[in-house]
């Protein structure tokens, strides 16, 4: 039987790494759940993010956070470009699984060609931070990882929920014809959101920069359980990632506690397929 | 008649040039290497050490006379695709010979191709000897027939030779299959010897979250962990464990990227396993002295962070090595007579005396123990191989 210390350690690794998924999630949920678009270059993104924060850091000595501050507004370009290109070749919902995915080749190639397919590690003072709360150890990247993905989050919650343009967004994604007979201009909205989207994956990379390791491949290892957050936390819905995140990070890290790590994996999928057998009307 | 003397000198060493040059159809030796995909930062070195290799052949004598040509793949990382590669190469691009590919499950994928079709297959980084069964099968990853045991053996001789042997160890895995297989070898051998075992985990290849992974390895507190690494895993769990604050008295990598270990601060005094490091007696071995520079040289310009060369380029460079003295000796690219002279013969490599006489064609487990000091890698077991002045830390 796990000590209570272990098991309070295990739920605050849970849930802080949930955070990171909540934080990988929000964008492609919105993207996927207001444009009807399933952006698999988000992980891409992240990962070119979080290249440059580690090419940023080494080569200049930018601090991460000064980094952050360069890369999140180039991302919210580089998804606003995107979203142009998405648009020119009228990319719908099935096709855009496809484009995307060669999007994503196409990055992993060139975060390949330019930084190799050796590991790279960003080592920073912070990676082994933590302050003691009670018993339980509480690591400071994870936490601020874990605050921002909160904060995003509850704004863009906010956001979407009381302005104009997120009414005008949820409304085009209900019905786009409709939307367009009361004057909402989707197209410009789109853009907006897939900027947002784009500087939340370059926001991630920040934080997979300055807590994973990084390699081209890495960009496949989000997918799975990140793709899980999304549908259950509800397309579109940015506080249902962040809590679907920490519901998956926090059944992970308890199995491996509890169980065993490598039945970790299986959590994450179990959860979905009962959601999907039990509430299919969430997804 | 001092321009004629010259002439004819020059003549004379155009004529020798000409004669040690390669000349006719090039012998093409077919093969794959995970150059994308999640075994792509080894396999980059081995790629590295494969050119540089057929480059220096070429500037020699190349192979009988014959100019060498690498017709190299990229299998992505999968032994589904290996294994149709390697089809491709002997039955397409009909090479003359084919060398293996990188990691345990692309070199079984491939060895049942190899056996298909007859060829001579020297591999360098297979991990599960009882699996190959295949005759004409050339390992340079030398392991040994039971490296399950023997690898543990030795890990397990060198702590115990410190003034602080251990008394338990927590064994921490990745199910990646030779990983697993070694580790799950260490569990058996350390309670052979008396050692507890508080703590055994599998984990699965390409895990994020180590947190409660490192809670579990605090709380069994043993006085050794054993991680069954594989490339940055080592790295991240002593990272979780100092969010922690808790560091582990000993600490053993099986198959670590070595380069991450020896920059991290939590590096220090990694245990690990190896059948190359950059000093003597490995440099005295042949072919190490000049392949050294230039693997250096050319990795940098790669921009491969760590360029030191240890287990991975040596077991790469030997197996060319190994290739070379079967083609060489028997005078011909025919598969059964390289295969049969190799299965008779040692052959002095960059990594020692390779042999193929044994159990599933293994010789030998060559590995010895190596540890993180002063930010590099030295061999610190057995004693005539350690590294001047080197000593396993802590005592």
């Amino acid at each position: 039987m796990p000590s209570a210390t272990l098991l309070g350690q295990a739920v605050v690794s849970g849930l802080l790494a949930g955070g990171l998924y909540g934080l990988l999630a929000l964008g492609l949920s919105l993207s996927w759940g207001l444009l009807r678009l399933v952006n698999l270059a988000h992980f891409a993104l992240a990962l070119l993010g979080a290249y440059l924060t580690y090419q940023l850091g080494t080569a200049l000595h930018l601090s991460p956070w000064v980094a952050a501050i360069v890369l999140v507004p180039a991302f919210f370009g580089l998804g606003i470009a995107l979203h142009l290109l998405f648009a020119r070749f009228r990319v719908t919902e099935f096709t855009s699984l496809l484009v995307t995915f060669g999007i994503a080749v196409i990055l992993e190639s060139v975060i390949q060609w330019f930084w190799t397919a050796d590991y790279r590690r960003y080592e920073t003072p912070y990676a082994s931070a933590s302050f003691k709360l009670g018993p339980v150890f509480v690591p400071l990247l994870e936490l601020f990882a874990c605050l921002t993905a909160a904060t995003l989050a509850l704004a863009t919650w906010a956001w979407l929920r009381f302005t104009y343009v997120g009414k005008a967004l949820r409304a085009a994604a209900e019905d786009p014809a409709i939307a367009g007979a009361f004057g909402v201009d989707h197209r410009r909205h789109a853009l907006l959101l897939s900027g947002l989207s784009a500087a939340y994956a370059g926001a991630a990379g920040t934080f997979i920069a300055l807590i994973a390791t990084l390699a081209p491949s890495q960009i496949w290892a989000w997918l799975g359980v990140v793709f899980a957050v999304v549908i259950i936390g509800g397309l579109g819905n940015p506080v249902g990632a962040l809590l679907a995140g920490f519901l998956i990070g926090m059944s992970e890290s308890i199995t491996m506690a509890v169980v065993a790590p490598a039945w970790a994996p299986l959590v994450s999928f179990s959860i979905l397929i009962g959601l999907l057998i039990f509430r299919p009307e969430r997804v | 008649m001092m321009r004629a003397a010259l002439a004819l000198v020059v003549l004379l060493a155009f004529a020798a040039a000409a004669a040690a040059a390669p000349s006719g159809q090039p012998i093409r030796i077919g093969g794959t290497l995970a150059l994308t995909g999640p075994l792509a930062p080894t396999a980059l070195l081995h790629k590295i050490a494969g050119e540089i290799y057929v480059e220096e052949l070429n500037k020699a004598n190349g192979l009988l006379g014959r100019p060498v040509e690498w017709v190299l793949l990229d299998d992505q990382s999968k032994p589904e695709l290996a294994r149709s590669l390697y089809e491709k190469l002997i039955t397409v691009d009909k090479v003359d010979l084919i060398i293996g590919p990188y990691a345990t499950s692309g070199i079984l994928a491939a060895m049942g191709v190899a056996q298909r079709y007859n060829k001579v297959y020297v591999h360098h980084s297979f991990g599960m000897p009882h699996l190959a069964k295949y005759e004409m099968h050339f390992p340079t990853a030398a392991f040994g027939p039971e490296p399950n045991k023997t690898v543990p053996t030795t890990v397990f001789d060198a702590v115990a030779a410190t003034s602080k042997p251990p008394k338990s160890v927590a064994i921490v895995t990745s199910k990646f299959p030779s990983a697993q297989f070694q580790s799950n070898g260490a569990k058996e051998v350390a309670e052979k010897r008396g050692l507890k075992v508080p703590l055994y985990l599998e984990y699965e290849f390409g895990t994020r979250d180590w947190g409660a992974i490192a809670a579990r390895v605090k709380d069994a507190n043993a006085d050794l962990l054993w991680i069954g690494a594989l490339g940055l895993d080592g790295n991240q769990l002593l990272e979780a464990m100092k969010k922690l604050d808790y560091t582990p008295p000993r600490h053993f990598h099986l198959f670590p990227a070595p380069g991450p270990l020896v920059a991290a601060p939590d590096g220090k005094n990694a245990l690990s396993v190896t059948v190359f490091e950059e000093h003597p007696p490995f440099m005295n071995n042949p072919g190490a002295a000049k392949f050294v520079p230039i693997f250096k040289e050319r990795a940098a310009k790669a921009n491969v962070p760590y360029t030191a060369i240890e287990t991975q380029v040596g077991g790469s460079f030997a197996a060319w090595q190994v290739l070379e003295a079967g083609v060489t000796a028997t005078k011909s690219l025919d598969d059964k007579a390289i295969g049969a002279w190799l299965r008779k013969n040692r052959v002095d490599t960059i990594i020692g005396k390779l042999r193929f006489d044994g159990p599933n064609n293994y010789g030998d487990d060559l590995f010895k123990v190596k540890q993180v000091q002063d930010g590099k890698w030295v061999v610190v077991w057995p004693r005539e191989f350690t590294a001047p002045g080197a000593r396993l830390q802590p005592q």
